[in-house]
């Protein structure tokens, strides 16, 4: 059996009376109160989440640039220093190795913010392209992540407004710490990179300000929610990033791993698309259901905002489009969906509106 | 919100966290503390249709939480006679209420001396302080 790994805050977490469980070869609060109240917390106010799991990935050097601008899909040309981009590492068929948020910290240094599960794929992926004058190191263990997410999740820290995937070394209450302005939430925030070491202080000091402790179970219903996809469940390195609906994200009109056969399935029109559903019934989605007239359902549950299942999947090109009708097999049990635009749940427009 | 850890000594127990009120030949099911708090908040109940017979130790229906789904299993086999709409309308009853306002159906028991089976609250406690 395998030891599952903690992070620096696990000693909170089960002070917190969390629920632990077993997440990409980690040990994570799932949920303390519940998974509702700590959503509606994001939604209405802030949330704290332990994200240290995730992995961050130095990328240093002259031709760091050049590595980074072969192997992601997104166009580094448009990064300053000091903003972010959400990007695709992508192989040879177009299919998504992992999606990750790419950080100019100098013309000749980026931090590349990875999912857990991917963590080492990607830093072998990016070892074997490495060139002369590129280096790749992993940065993860010296590292915590805090995800500050909520309407009042500025307000609460005593940070300024400011724009969304920029970031800026800062502190919170004397504790130095990079402050990202991005998330997986849909809504305002931040997330704090700050040495592991610290992390319980800065956790500490974020409870202090008012901000709920959050679990994996509200982050999965929040990004849901608003329709970010999930390495391994919605992406993956068999789905490639147009029928994902992510071709925003790639420059087709740069040279990048795949880009080929990107441009071809661009051209073609995809044959599967990912759509975004909404239960006409009650019942809940659950990743791997068959959706009648082809294709599955890659994640769902219950939204806490709309108080009804909601879901996404790859359905035929021609039953993606906005109030197409769905069946999903629900053990066995046909249950009515409604094909939705994405996001799924959109905050009312307003002075704190998501990002 | 959420109720407080208890089993009732006028209920009867299953193993598989299910409770039965038993009155004459007829009876009403639930789940336990227990039941409810391992999953979580309800956010879904699927009932058995009314009038559906029902077999001791067998799925009746479903009820699911934000992550997981968990089998209904009948202490006793029976005919469904009634299902609370209140917690098909708003699961969270079984939360804040899991012996009360939070039943899930009422059945006609189709062999009352399956009963004797069941486990009493001193047992079926004794059972989770084992497991």
């Amino acid at each position: 059996m395998q030891t599952l790994l903690r992070t620096p805050l696990f000693d909170r977490h089960v002070a917190l009376g969390a629920r632990m469980v077993p997440f990409a070869g980690w040990e994570m609060p799932v949920q303390y109160e519940g998974v509702i109240p700590e959503h509606m917390a994001v939604r209405t106010d802030s949330g704290v989440f332990d994200v240290s799991h995730m992995g961050e990935l130095e990328v240093e050097g002259p031709r760091a640039h050049e590595l980074l601008q072969s192997t992601l899909s997104n166009d580094l040309r448009r990064l300053a220093d000091g903003e972010a981009q959400y990007a695709l590492l992508t192989n040879e068929s177009g299919g998504i190795v992992d999606d990750l948020i790419v950080y100019r910290l100098s013309p000749f240094r980026f931090l590349l913010i990875v999912n857990a599960a991917n963590r080492e794929g990607d830093y072998e992926w990016l070892k074997e392209r490495e060139i002369a004058g590129s280096d790749v190191r992993d940065i993860s263990d010296e590292y915590a992540l805090l995800a500050v997410q909520g309407p009042r999740s500025l307000e609460r820290l005593g940070l300024g407004e400011t724009a969304a995937f920029t970031f800026a070394e800062g502190e919170i209450d004397g504790i130095a710490c990079m402050i990202n302005r991005t998330g997986y939430t849909g809504e305002q925030g931040v997330e704090l990179m700050v040495p592991a070491e610290d992390a319980p202080q800065l956790w500490d000091r974020v409870v202090e300000r008012g901000a709920t402790p959050a679990g994996l179970g509200a982050r999965d219903t929040l990004r849901l929610e608003v329709c970010y996809p999930l390495h391994g469940n919605d992406i993956g390195p068999e789905t490639d990033a147009i029928s994902a609906g992510l071709g925003w994200v790639c420059a087709l009109d740069k040279e990048f791993t795949g880009v080929g056969e990107l441009r071809r399935v661009k051209e073609e029109g995809p044959q599967q698309k990912l759509a975004a559903f909404v239960m006409k019934e009650r019942a809940i989605p659950r990743q791997g259901m068959p959706i009648e007239g082809g294709g599955e359902v890659t994640s769902g549950t219950h939204s806490p905002m709309l108080d009804r299942g909601i879901g996404m999947g790859y359905v035929p090109a021609e039953r993606a489009a906005p109030d197409t009708e769905l069946t999903i097999d629900v053990r066995g049990k046909p249950r009515r969906a409604r094909v939705v635009k994405k996001p799924i749940y959109k905050r009312e427009a307003g002075p704190s509106g998501g990002d | 919100m959420a109720a407080t850890e208890t089993y009732p000594d006028e209920l009867r127990y299953h193993p598989e966290h299910d409770w039965a009120r038993i009155e004459g030949d007829e009876a009403t099911l639930g789940i336990t503390w227990y039941a409810q708090d391992s999953l979580g908040e309800l956010v879904h109940f699927e009932p058995p249709d009314a009038g559906a017979t029902i077999a001791k130790d067998a799925s009746y229906g479903e009820v699911e939480s934000v992550k997981a789904v968990s089998d209904l299993i009948t202490p006793l086999s029976g005919e469904v006679i009634e299902v609370n709409q209140k917690v098909v309308d708003a699961p969270e009853t079984v939360n804040e209420d899991p012996y009360g306002e939070g039943w899930l159906v009422r059945i006609r028991l189709s062999d009352p001396a399956e009963a004797e089976a069941l486990l009493d609250a001193a047992a079926y406690r004794q059972l989770l302080q084992d497991a």
